[in-house]
């Protein structure tokens, strides 16, 4: 147990490595696009909405509300988006036997899971310093929220990228999906300025809670959040569960070239 | 120690259900040296790639104590837009294997000189082929797979391709798939038939060669 452990820490850190050199290079900023990209796409969508004044009902300041929402969107989108059809460019790694189909998933998981945090971690920290947004009232929910939210994205991503090897609808249908859930995800609202049946309805969706919950350890007390940890935990079990049962059927199935 | 027991494969092509091993058993312990013959599609390669774990089987165990190698001198798992030197690395971190202790065979085995700082896209087939052979080395394996007769190279590559494994490693095992019934002669112990999805152990090489000769002609 402890050596299987040991020998898939060593495959999946491997993979890792692999996966920046081959995405980043080792031309200009290397592997520091890792976590500058997203925080370009953050710092993008936080500027644009500054710009457009975006009526969010609340007297937060934008800046708050973007990077907030912005960043818990590209956590949980990134992922199942890496994981989607990644199998094929990489079947050739079964022919060693330590790299099973689940590492595969699980570097790029661990990859969009470590660059999406470090972008919030460093934007949070300038805006901070900048004065453009207060210090989080409670760090422990934030952290919180941001774990529930990258599992949440690791068990989407798994049951995705087993599924999209069985049938090549879920790429097809991924991409405007992830489309339409970015305005549904609560990035761009608060649940509490919405209509009352919009808002039950909204509620559903396991992403509206990460948001929701994040902002509530952001600034909750200039807010009115509506989440259920409990709800998200749930969610988050149930696409575990299912997502191991298709990356095991895949597993048995899979035929390398 | 590998154990394969009732083993048995089945692909769902286009034109229907292919049952291609249908329950296959087979022993092999350290230091044995096996052949295996077979018609062309008799599914030789896909028993290679179920031992060496690469494809999992629809039904039956495989134990392995040892640690099996993928099919030798396979050049398909290097990534192209790396170096020789990143896929060497990389190969090492997933192996646990120190990179600095294997780095000077595989320079004066693979005799790429400074194309090893090179992307492997770059790389001629014989050259590819001569890294994933060194490689093949580098790591320490019980059990060697050959998937048809393994030749590379020059003559003198050759000559000591041979010497380091048949030579060098001769307490290590083999398992060898081949139509060429001289090569396995040469290096194999005891030989098996694949015939019709299962499998026939004979005591000798010569002993399966000729019932292999036989099936053919028929």
């Amino acid at each position: 147990m402890a050596r299987s452990a040991r020998i898939q820490g060593q495959v999946i850190w491997a993979m890792i490595l692999r996966e920046i050199i081959t995405r980043y290079g080792r031309h200009n900023i290397g592997f520091l696009w890792l976590f500058v990209e997203p925080m370009l796409f953050t710092l993008g969508v936080a500027a644009l909405w500054s710009i457009a004044g975006l009526h969010h009902g609340s007297d937060l300041p934008i800046i708050a509300f973007a990077l907030t929402g912005y960043s818990t969107v590209l956590l949980w989108r990134n992922m199942p988006s890496r994981c989607v059809n990644a199998l094929a460019p990489n079947s050739a790694l079964m022919y060693h036997r330590n790299v099973r189909v689940i590492d595969i998933f699980a570097s790029r998981i661990a990859l969009e899971a470590i660059g999406a945090s470090i972008s919030f971690v460093v934007l949070s920290v300038i805006f901070i310093s900048l004065e453009l947004t207060p210090p989080p009232e409670d760090i422990l929910t934030v952290a919180e929220a941001w774990a529930l939210t990258a599992w949440f994205g690791a068990a989407l991503g798994m049951l995705l990228g087993a599924w999209s090897e069985r049938s090549e609808l879920v790429e097809k249908l991924w991409h405007p999906a992830a489309y339409l859930l970015f305005p549904l995800s609560g990035a761009a609202f608060l649940v509490d300025a919405l209509p009352r049946e919009f808002a039950d309805a909204v509620l559903w969706l396991p992403m509206v809670h990460c948001t929701e919950m994040l902002r509530e350890g952001y600034f909750g007390s200039k807010i009115v959040a509506h989440y259920s940890a409990a709800y998200l935990a749930t969610c988050n079990m149930v696409l575990t569960l299912f997502a191991l049962a298709m990356e095991r059927r895949v597993s048995r199935e899979f035929v390398p070239e | 120690m590998i154990e394969l027991r009732d083993v048995r494969k089945t692909y769902h092509a286009r034109s229907g259900r292919v049952d291609v091993l249908k329950g296959i058993n087979l022993r092999v312990n350290k230091g044995d040296k096996v052949g295996i013959v077979g018609r062309n599609g008799a599914g030789k390669s896909t028993l290679i790639r179920l031992i060496g774990g690469i494809e999992q089987p629809t039904s039956g165990t495989i134990h392995r104590t040892m640690q099996i190698s993928w099919p030798l001198a396979f050049t398909g798992a290097f990534h192209g837009a790396l170096t020789g030197m990143d896929n060497i690395r990389f190969i090492c971190r997933i192996y646990g294997k120190q990179y600095e202790e294997v780095i000077d065979f595989v320079e004066d085995f693979s005799q790429l000189g400074r194309f090893l700082n090179e992307p492997v896209k770059i790389y001629s087939s014989g050259m590819r082929a001569r890294l994933a052979f060194a490689i093949s080395l580098m790591i320490d394996f019980d059990c060697y797979l050959i998937d048809e007769v393994v030749a590379v190279g020059d003559a003198r590559f050759q000559q000591r391709s041979h010497e380091e494994l048949f030579e060098a490693r001769r307490d290590r095992a083999i398992i060898l798939v081949s139509h060429d019934a001289s090569y396995m002669g040469l290096h194999c112990d005891r030989a098996a038939v694949l015939d019709n999805g299962r499998l026939l152990e004979f005591g000798t090489v010569d002993q399966a060669v000729d019932y292999h000769a036989h099936q053919m002609a028929a």
